[in-house]
This record gives C-alpha cells, structure tokens and sequence, in this order.
C-alpha cells in the first residue's frame, strides 16, 4: 500500500514537473520572437532590461491563465503595434519580404536548369 | 533575342530590389509606439503605494474630469526633471494626476516624494510592471492625458515646459 501512495506521489511530481518544462518551453519560444523595444537588436528573452523582465513575466502569467501562443502574439501587438514581433505577419506590407526569396530561388533554378539542358543539347 | 529578355528581366529585378531596399535605408529602425489616442483606458486593479488598499482603475477615472497618469519611479533620473513640471500643474484644479509608481520600492517612492514635493492625487504601484504593458507603455516616465475614460494625449519621456502648456490648452 504504501508502495503504491509513494509512486502515485512520484508520477504527480513527475507530470507535474513534464508541464512545467513545456511552459517554460513555449515561454522561452515566445520571448525570443519579440523584439525588446528599449534596447535595439536585442530579443526580449536575451535582454535583462526592466521591459523585459516584465514582458517575460507576462508571457508566464497569460500561458498559466490558459492562452495560446497565436493569442499572446495578437494581445502584445494590439499594445505595441507589429514592430514588437521578430516574425513579421504575411500582409499587404509584407508580401515584398516574403516572396522575394521564393522568387530569387525560382528564379535561379530557372536559370540552373537552362543552363543545364543547353549543355545537354550540346552534348 | 530570349537571353536578351532574361538580361533586361534580371537588370529590372535588381533594379527594383535595389530602389525598395535603398528606400528601406532611410525608415527609422527605432520603434515608433502605436498610438493609443482615442483608446479606452485599460482597466486595472493595483495597490495603493501608501496603504496597500485595492484600487480599481474604474473608482479613479470618472466623470468628465481630465487626468493625467504619470509613470515614474524614484531610481529613474528623468522623472526627477519633469517632477517640477508636474508640481506646477498640481495647482491647476481641472486636472488630477495620478502617479503609476513603476518598479519601485516602498522606502525610496516616499523618500523621493518627501524631497521634491508629492504631485499626485492617487499613487497606485505597479510592482511587477505588467499594468503598465496593459497600457503599451515601455520605459519610465511615460504619462497618458485623460478624459472621459478615453486617452486623449500621450507623452513619452519626460513632459516638458511645451507639454506643459499643451495640458493647461486642451484642458482650459
């Protein structure tokens, strides 16, 4: 009986702990996609700035009260505006820097493969 | 002729990239704040800096008063600058000012106010700093004007002689 109160325990502290670091995890994942905006060219998670600390410890409360990672993105830029996230979002601003490297890769396959059949013709 | 069209495509393709991208130079790469004008005052409910009574940001803005909502803290050297500023606009009766006393502690908040004089109506603190990212605020000081539940005015930094006459305008 009493092996089994003691392992009940251990798997409790054992889970317990398996969320805590999945948190800590998807904390540490959000506070590296945002830009800390006191101090320039620094993420939220690498900087120890009082913005920071506090912005790191609002991530902590929001996922604890429940929300998704998607919802704490849209609640910071409601405050912040979009410049606060590293990730930027895919609209009408944006479309130029999303699909200029899709493009530059299209068009230097286009320009391998050319170059590829014209020396198989050759040959 | 068709490698001629691929030169003139590629040319135009960089030539386009190079004309964003160098346009792209002259943006500031400093973080310009949103502007929360307009914008319902964000709720809150802190503690008192003094008596460590609750307070409801609803109890403090009411009516159609104006307020001003200063952050500041005793460790930050700016807010030292504009507190005389703040002192002056303390006898103006149309306004109350309420103080967002941002990370500090007890002991030096009122040391502080004992040396240069206490401006506010309401000192609430905000210990941890998360009720002042609720307001998209980043650094201290930072005060938001007031009216009818609504931001009507927002100045980064400290507030100045010109931000000054710019409250008593708008509140006159």
């Amino acid at each position: 009986m009493r092996f089994i109160h003691i392992f009940l325990i251990a798997s409790i502290i054992l889970n317990f702990n398996f969320l805590k670091a999945e948190d800590i995890k998807t904390e540490n994942k959000i506070a590296k996609n945002l830009r800390c905006l006191i101090c320039q060219g620094q993420s939220v998670y690498d900087s120890d700035s009082e913005f920071a600390i506090s912005l790191k410890l609002l991530i902590k409360n929001k996922i604890q009260e429940g929300m998704s990672e998607e919802q704490i993105y849209s609640f910071l830029k409601t405050k912040y505006g979009e410049w606060i996230l590293y990730d930027p979002v895919f609209n009408r601003n944006t479309y130029f820097l999303w699909l200029l490297p899709l493009l530059i890769f299209l068009a230097g396959g286009a320009i391998i493969i050319r170059k590829f059949n014209n020396k198989n013709n050759l040959n | 002729m068709k490698s001629k069209v691929i030169t003139i495509t590629l040319i135009l393709f960089f030539l386009i990239t190079f004309v964003i991208f160098f346009k792209g130079l002259k943006n500031p790469n400093l973080y310009t704040p949103i502007s929360n004008q307009g914008k319902e005052v964000p709720s809150f409910e802190l503690k008192s800096l003094g008596d460590n009574t609750k307070i409801i940001s609803e109890k403090i803005f009411r009516g159609n008063k104006y307020y001003l909502m200063n952050i500041w803290a005793s460790w930050c050297i700016p807010c030292r600058d504009e507190h005389k500023i703040l002192m002056d606009l303390k006898k103006d009766k149309k306004i109350e000012l309420i103080g967002f006393n941002y990370k500090d502690n007890f002991k030096n908040a009122t040391s502080f106010l004992k040396d240069l004089g206490n401006p506010y109506n309401i000192i609430v603190s905000d210990k941890d700093g998360i009720a002042s990212i609720n307001w998209g605020a980043y650094g201290v000081p930072e005060s938001f004007l007031i009216h009818e539940n609504k931001i009507i005015k927002r100045f980064i930094g400290p507030i100045n002689n010109e931000d000054l006459l710019e409250i008593k305008k708008i509140i006159r």
